[in-house]
């Protein structure tokens, strides 16, 4: 039992650094119904910021303030929102009106280019990850938890309750249901489009930079491949929870992150990669629209 | 594909005459062409040729069926594995057979044992590829692209665990049985498969299936039943390439086979053209010499590529080549019709 | 006359809509037959049931008394139901003439094998899909844009790449959904001539929607009115344009006139 709840914790855990990049996902398939595939490269160059912004202000060994943390998260998620509007801007927008196919294309594309600029920019080699928090572990009922899952939990759900915030009570929260809802509609009630994509691109980038940073500080490995297997783990996270939707993400990530955990704990760690594509495929074919999502039928 | 008239039949006796003076090339080539040139290069030459297979295949499925796939390194990997796995365990038996020693088999035994593996790669992969096709076909677009890169990826994690292929170490001590012969030899074959099914009504089909699925429908078109077939014939020549490479490269990773090895064959479909069997075969030729080609800036190499490709998709998404089969009689007619003006 | 198609109680809902209420229609061999109401009437998806896109909800579909809603699409224009589509759907990046060919798809008989190994009898087929499209370009005036690709085509005359494609199934029934929308009135003209036409010389039963009345009411022998997914009238053009019902229901509308 305690074993178990040991393992709801750590999948808890991981499961909500899925859910804030697939949040990025989802957002923009709800309004743009394009996968952006560079998305976990966006996870990736965030981790990298994070990486960068803790290096200028110093922070070292476990000897940090809270100020010290907020600046780290603040900078890689503002570098990487930069990010996703220019990759937007230059890569995606040009491709807006060709078939869906052509900017998932274009979506690999840049998600090599992230790659492999990565490569060159930072090395291929693993960079380790500062401590930021010092390392502690609390036991509850003995399941122990540590101060970086702590943060993992209590990061996520912030950002989480900010988000629900920004698309329930602002203006462009407002207009992007709206133009996610129906873009045409929405572009001729007046709500400037163009805008909200780039908004929008910019929320998901943010969120994700933030996992970025939340995942390096559980697995402080950093290296510029690091956001291939998250970020399609991510995107299986929306799929499972219903693309498009946004509690739906919440939701695929935290059952992905339990199941990861459970089955690597109890059944076979070396499959451990595979769980997420089978919970993928089992999701398409049962249920294609996803836990949480509404089927949608082609007229004819 | 818009051809002047419907195709004559060809009686036998001339096709066998085309197919012998085919193979008489092949080996004139082998014999006497591949030793003047540089290893390297030939290594290259063959590299690509397992590539336009590739190709070809991949384009069977997203071009002419349009169903986007990115599982093709599944396939591939499951007809290498197949195919070696038969050639170290049933090889030796079969040379047994055939009267050959296991050591120094020479060429012909050697090719036999090649072709059965290859035969058995094929199917696996082929039925493998029915079997995956069946449920995900229904899906469409970025659905399908991303439940058959997971298929894939659950295809490279299963022989990652699989200790009697090597596991996660590898696949070592592969016979090469395949050489520039074979490679070239199926090479062509795959192309005249690919070119006959696409000009005839079941490419046709193929092509109506991509362009609209419900008009494809109400003209009688079964559209499932075509996907899946485009499918396990994609699946199974990918099959053709991976056993391929295996005898060739004497040995097999299952990082080989990670999702950016499907990408790669991806890119040169796109490139190619959707749908144009020619522009699969530049493109691969093309996209595996380049690599080479920029060396000097190794780093930049796969930056430049990616570049490039996000360049076309923005300036030129119907690839470089065009939805058509590049014709080479049209470039001529067209050079010469600016030379006169 | 035995009846060739006999829709009955036919209901689709989506969702909460429901397109279609109880609609029962019957044609019988060689009748054509013409479908009207005001927009979203259900006419559309009244072809949508018969041809397989959707199964209806409740209700019965048969053909040559013989059973078919719930098979496949394809299945249906195997038995020999073919249609055209109101936003049309060609397929766009083929040449005409592979339009038509790939509509003949259904009438041959050369397998897999026989065409990668390009044997006579592949050859043979493949020639008769050819001469036939050919021939059905011809009928329809579309001989000279054979290789043409599709989307080029002026609207009209892609309109009339849509009824050579639904021919070239060889039907017993077609389906015809707008076939003037968008025509000036010598192509409705024209178009009226080549209705007649075909439907002669291939011995088909036409159902067609159409908003112009002109074209309904001079082509059509039996004309049936849907209005809000519900039959409400049914007759001869003379009686459907006296019928008090189908002004009501065109009120505020285009009022079919003489
Ligand atoms: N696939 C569908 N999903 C939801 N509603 C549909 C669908 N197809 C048709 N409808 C609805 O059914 C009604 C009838 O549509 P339709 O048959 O196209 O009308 P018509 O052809 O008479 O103009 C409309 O309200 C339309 O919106
Ligand atoms: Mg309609």
């Amino acid at each position: 039992m305690q074993e178990f709840l040991q393992q709801l914790v750590n999948g808890i855990a991981i499961g909500s650094i899925y859910a804030l990049i697939a949040l990025g996902y989802t957002m923009v398939y709800g309004i743009l119904r394009f996968v952006n595939f560079a998305h976990g490269d966006v996870f990736m160059v965030g981790a990298f910021f994070g990486l960068f912004a803790a290096g200028w202000i110093g922070a070292s060994a476990g000897a940090n303030g809270p100020a010290a943390v907020v600046v780290v998260f603040l900078a890689a998620m503002f570098g990487a929102a930069v990010l996703g509007v220019i990759l937007e801007r230059f890569a995606y927008k040009p491709v807006r009106g060709q078939p869906r196919l052509n900017a998932l294309i274009t979506a690999i594309g840049v998600s090599l280019f992230l790659e492999n600029a990565g490569i060159l920019i930072f090395g291929a080699d693993p960079k380790t990850f500062p401590e930021l928090l010092p390392p502690a572990n609390y036991s509850v009922g003995g399941v122990k938890i540590s101060s970086t899952q702590v943060m993992t939990l209590a990061g996520s759900c912030l950002l989480m309750l900010g988000l629900n915030f920004v698309v329930y009570r602002t203006r462009i929260g407002k207009a992007m249901r709206a133009v996610s809802f129906s873009r045409d509609a929405a572009s001729l009630m007046g709500i400037p489009t163009d805008r909200v994509i780039t908004a929008t691109f910019a929320l998901g980038s943010a969120l994700a930079a933030a996992a970025g940073v939340l995942f390096s500080m559980s697995y402080p490995r950093l290296d510029p491949l690091m956001g291939v297997m998250q970020g399609l783990k991510a995107f299986v996270a929306a799929v499972l929870g219903g693309i498009g939707n946004i509690p739906g993400a919440v939701v695929g990530g935290l059952v992905l992150g339990l199941a990861e955990t459970l089955v690597s704990g109890y059944l076979s760690s070396t499959y451990r990669d595979a769980i997420a594509f089978v919970l993928l495929i089992v999701i398409l074919i049962v249920k294609p629209s996803g836990l949480l999502g509404r089927a949608v039928s082609e007229k004819v | 594909m818009s051809e002047l008239a419907p195709e004559r039949f060809l009686p036998l006796p001339t096709r066998l005459l085309r197919f012998g003076l085919g193979l008489a090339v092949i080996v004139l080539l082998q014999q006497f062409v591949l030793p003047g040139i540089n290893p390297y290069f030939a290594r290259i030459l063959i590299l690509a040729e397992i590539n336009v297979i590739l190709a070809v295949s991949l384009n069977l499925i997203n071009g002419f069926a349009g169903q986007f796939s990115l599982g093709h390194a599944g396939f591939m990997a499951i007809g290498g594995y197949v195919s070696a796995a038969f050639a170290v365990s049933a090889g030796p038996a079969v040379l047994a057979v055939l009267g050959a020693s296991p050591e120094a088999p020479g060429p012909a035994p050697s090719f036999i044992v090649l072709c059965l593996g290859l035969i058995l790669g094929a199917l696996v992969a082929a039925i493998t590829g029915l079997l995956i096709g069946i449920p995900t076909l229904r899906l469409k677009g970025d659905y399908l692209a991303i439940a058959t890169l997971g298929f894939g990826e659950i295809i490279r994690v299963v022989i990652q665990n699989t200790e009697a292929v090597g596991g996660a170490r590898g696949f070592i001590n592969i016979p090469t049985y395949a050489g520039f012969f074979a490679v070239t030899l199926f090479m062509v074959l795959t192309l005249a498969v690919h070119w006959n099914l696409v000009h005839s009504r079941h490419g046709r089909a193929l092509l109506a299936v991509r362009e609209d699925e419900i008009a494809a429908e109400a003209m009688g078109v079964p559209t499932t039943r075509y996907k899946v077939l485009a499918f396990s014939i994609g699946a199974a020549f990918a099959g053709v390439g991976g056993s391929l490479f295996a005898h060739y490269n004497g040995g097999l990773h299952p990082n080989t086979f990670t999702f950016l090895k499907s990408i790669e064959v991806v890119i040169m479909v796109v490139l190619g053209g959707m749908g144009s069997i020619t522009g699969s075969i530049l493109a691969a030729l093309l996209l595996t010499a380049m690599p080479e080609l920029l060396r000097p800036i190794k780093e930049y190499r796969m930056v430049i590529y990616s570049l490039l490709l996000i360049v076309l998709m923005i300036t030129r998404p119907q690839g470089i080549f065009g939805l058509g089969e590049f014709d080479p009689a049209r470039l001529l007619w067209w050079r010469r019709a600016r030379g006169a003006r | 006359m035995s009846r060739l198609l006999e829709l009955r109680q036919v209901t689709m809902a989506f969702g909460g809509l429901k397109a279609l209420t109880g609609v029962d229609l019957q044609l019988a061999a060689g009748e054509l037959v013409g479908l009207i109401g005001p927009n979203g009437a259900g006419k559309t998806t009244v072809f949508n049931v018969i041809t397989g896109v959707y199964r209806p909800t409740e209700g019965t579909i048969a053909f040559q008394g013989e059973e078919i809603s719930g098979s496949a699409p394809h299945a249906i224009a195997e038995r020999g139901i073919a249609r055209t589509f109101q936003n049309i759907r060609l397929f766009q990046h083929l040449s005409v003439l592979d339009n038509v060919r790939i509509a003949c798809h259904l009438r041959a008989r050369n397998g897999l094998l026989a065409s990668v190994f390009r044997t006579p009898g592949h050859a043979r087929e493949e020639r008769a899909m050819w001469q036939e499209a050919e021939r059905l370009l011809d009928l329809l005036s579309l001989g000279q844009f054979a290789g043409t690709r599709a989307t080029m085509l002026p609207y009209g005359l892609q309109r009339r790449l849509e009824i050579a494609r639904a021919l070239a199934t060889r039907p017993k029934l077609l389906l015809l959904d707008e076939p003037a929308a968008g025509m000036n009135d010598t192509e409705t003209e024209d178009l009226m001539h080549l209705v007649r036409r075909i439907r002669s010389e291939f011995g088909l039963t036409v159902l067609l929607v159409e908003h112009d009345m002109r074209f309904v009411m001079g082509i059509c022998e039996r004309i049936a009115v849907l209005d809000y997914g519900v039959k409400i009238a049914e007759g001869t053009p003379e009686e459907i344009r006296r019928d008090p019902k189908v002004i009501e229901a065109y009120l505020g509308q285009e009022v079919p006139h003489a």
